[in-house]
């Protein structure tokens, strides 16, 4: 049994956020999906991502109706789907990343539907037997979460929830309440995807959350540069790295290992 | 705040209850930056409910601009010609735009404005939702945005020169089947982007709470009339209703005003596409190899799927019907056996619409005829004095192309 199965989802997120705090910085997660452009490449992607020195992993399951998704992301997993990847699959990747000496957390992001076809109870056992820590679900507010968020409970995976600047302040103080892990923050209004300059109003969104809750946040949606990099990572306890990865892929692995070391330079520096 | 429910059937329970479940079916499964619109759009619509300004203002435009009431025709010459049910047609072909969707969109546009929302974005698949939102828009002076797969565009290119002329911006969607499904999912990421200024006009009886409900209220207007309207004119209710069923707002705005009347028969009809064997088609209910309860755009209901969980491409000779899942007011209907599915198959559909001309003088939607074709299989088989109606959900034009290709083609 190796360490990775015998603490829980939250605890090894914990440790995690507890070693970027002590470098005084933010945890660095990107987010890499199964089968794009192929199936060994991703793996092999994910593994130089491991070695590049980052903080834990999305690991990206397809769907054919990405709905929260831009179209960078939107067509790297139809080309994972054209490749014939599942839920099964997905599973199967984060063991043999495993087994490849990736001890960082990985968390499996993908849109519920598939996960019912597999069955979220199914799910969430095979999830934890591969060494998954937890599970990333963009179409399941914590209205409709009931089933698989007791699922991931059985098996001590965290069940990540979102907040985003549209929230209220009654749904902050609802969604932190059943946060476990982190909290996602959307950046911005809108669908994943690189872009120019973050929010203006990004901090005051950030501020108005970290006054309810003591659970770490982490952002997502827009981030893709080292400069953006360096601005939030004095913000939030952690942050995500998407659609300018899976870009940088379609030039090889190691273009993708290039920006992830230029990030993680830049959260050193900053 | 008071809701507005409603009893299906003697001892069952209001539906949908407060979040926007039919029994097992309905949610609201979205991405978090839409639930805050959500439940704007759920406290505004209650809102304008049990406002008699809001009634009102909706009652006299459906009078002096949709055309409403519309008819119910007696189709003697195909009734004699089937030999058996006397045929009633609900005529929403004759509402404002040819189609009923004109219904809702007029509903929503009027809550939209009162809401401060002065940018609509809307999907479409035959190009009759768009329309409408397009014609209302213009008529409210609201921006209007439509999302169209560019396989539907370019089978219903008549639709796309109207939304055009009524001011427009018709955005082609190349993602996917690149059908209605697609439009949807394009339209809900316009959304979300910009979810402050924007209100989504969706044209169906799906999605997440509260679209189901509030589509069905906006096209309930159809069953209130045809039922008055059979009782005036054939002294009785029908014994049967049919409706196509895509999304399923036609059929849900017909079958809303029967539900407590035991006695009269509900059925929906699916496109069935080249035949529900050939796995091509929009049948979620007829067949349980690939339809299944599911999630897709924010509601749990059946959908055509594959068995890993990743939505089919659909297939029907009408782009209103050609949709991977069904509003899940139908889900519920079907699991308490107050409705029944049936399907039509494209030929069915075809010469169900050949039929309608020749012997009515009215050119159906190729949707409608989905209906038609259901009441050719089953009026022979009732008695003289059984009465059926069906729902004439829209008018023609628009597939004139589609249909002489169809006929051309054919042996």
């Amino acid at each position: 049994m190796s360490g990775a199965r015998e603490t829980t989802g939250p605890d090894a997120l914990a440790a995690m956020f507890a070693r970027a705090r002590r470098e005084s910085r933010a945890a660095f997660l990107p987010y890499f999906p199964i089968g794009y452009p192929t199936v060994a490449d991703s793996l092999d992607a994910i593994e130089a991502l491991a070695r590049a020195g980052v903080d834990g992993f999305e690991i990206g399951m397809p769907f054919s109706d990405p709905l929260a998704d831009g179209p960078t992301i939107q067509a790297a997993t139809q080309i994972a789907l054209e490749n014939g990847v599942t839920v099964g699959r997905c599973l199967d990747a984060v063991g043999e990343l495993r087994a490849r000496g990736v001890t960082q957390p990985m968390l499996l992001m993908g849109y519920l539907n598939p996960l019912l076809a597999y069955g979220l109870e199914r799910f969430a056992r095979d999830a934890r037997a591969a060494g998954a820590a937890g599970v990333i679900v963009p179409d399941l507010p914590p209205e409709e979460a009931g089933p698989l968020a007791e699922a991931c409970a059985r098996e001590g995976l965290a069940q990540i929830v979102f907040l985003a600047p549209t929230s209220s302040p009654e749904r902050i103080a609802l969604v932190a309440q059943r946060a476990q892990g982190f909290i996602y923050l959307v950046s911005v209004t809108g669908v994943t995807g690189a872009r120019d300059s973050l929010p203006l109003d990004l901090q005051a969104f950030i501020t108005r959350v970290r006054a309810a809750t003591s659970t770490p946040l982490v952002l997502g949606f827009g981030i893709s540069r080292p400069e953006q990099v360096q601005q939030v990572s004095a913000w939030v306890d952690g942050f995500i790295v998407g659609s300018a990865l899976v870009r940088a892929a379609a030039a090889g692995v190691e273009a993708v290992r290039d920006l992830a070391l230029t990030l993680r330079h830049a959260l050193d520096e900053a | 705040m008071e809701r507005q429910t409603v009893k299906i059937g003697v001892g069952q329970a209001e539906v949908p209850d407060a979040r926007g479940y039919f029994g097992e079916f309905g949610g609201r499964f979205v991405p978090e930056t839409l639930v805050p619109a959500l439940d704007e759009l759920t406290a505004a619509y209650f809102e304008a409910q049990a406002d008699p300004a809001f009634q009102a203002e909706l009652a006299h435009l459906q009078a002096t601009y949709s055309g409403r009431p519309t008819p119910i025709s007696y189709a003697a010459r195909l009734s004699d010609y089937l030999g058996g049910a006397r045929i009633y047609l609900k005529r929403e072909d004759l509402a404002h735009t040819g189609a009923h969707k004109i219904n809702n969109a007029l509903g929503q546009a009027l809550l939209a404005r009162r809401m401060g929302k002065r940018r609509i974005v809307a999907e479409t698949g035959a190009g009759q939702h768009g329309v409408a939102s397009a014609t209302v828009c213009a008529l409210l002076g609201l921006e209007c945005h439509v999302y169209m797969g560019s396989v539907d565009m370019a089978r219903q290119r008549p639709n796309v020169f109207r939304m055009k002329l009524l001011g427009a911006d018709v955005i082609p969607v190349d993602s996917g089947s690149r059908t209605l499904k697609d439009a949807i999912t394009e339209a809900i990421r316009d959304w979300v982007t910009n979810v402050e200024t924007t209100h989504y006009l969706l044209g169906s009886a799906l999605g997440p709470h509260p679209y189901p409900l509030m589509v069905r209220d906006f096209q309930s207007v159809i069953g209130v009339e045809a039922r008055a309207q059979m009782l005036e004119q054939a002294g009785r209710l029908p014994d049967v209703c049919i409706a196509c069923v895509g999304g399923g707002s036609n059929a849900i705005g017909l079958f809303h005003a029967f539900r407590d009347d035991e006695d009269v028969e509900l059925i929906g009809v699916e496109a069935g596409g080249r035949g529900v064997a050939s796995g091509q088609h929009a049948a979620r209910f007829a067949d349980p190899s690939l339809g299944r309860p599911g999630v897709l755009h924010g509601t749990r209901s059946f959908v055509l799927q594959d068995a890993d969980g990743q939505i089919r491409e659909t297939h029907s000779i009408s782009a209103g019907l050609d949709y991977a899942s069904v509003g899940p007011e139908h889900a519920y209907l079907r699991q308490l056996e107050r409705a029944h599915y049936t399907v039509a198959t494209d030929d069915e559909a075809l010469a169900a619409f050949e039929l309608l001309c020749h012997l009515e003088g009215i050119i159906p939607a190729l949707e409608s005829a989905h209906a038609i074709a259901e009441a050719v299989k089953l009026a022979p088989k009732l008695p003289p004095d059984a009465i059926v109606l069906v729902n004439l959900s829209g008018r023609g034009d628009k597939d004139l192309d589609t249909v002489l290709g169809a006929l051309e083609r054919r042996p």
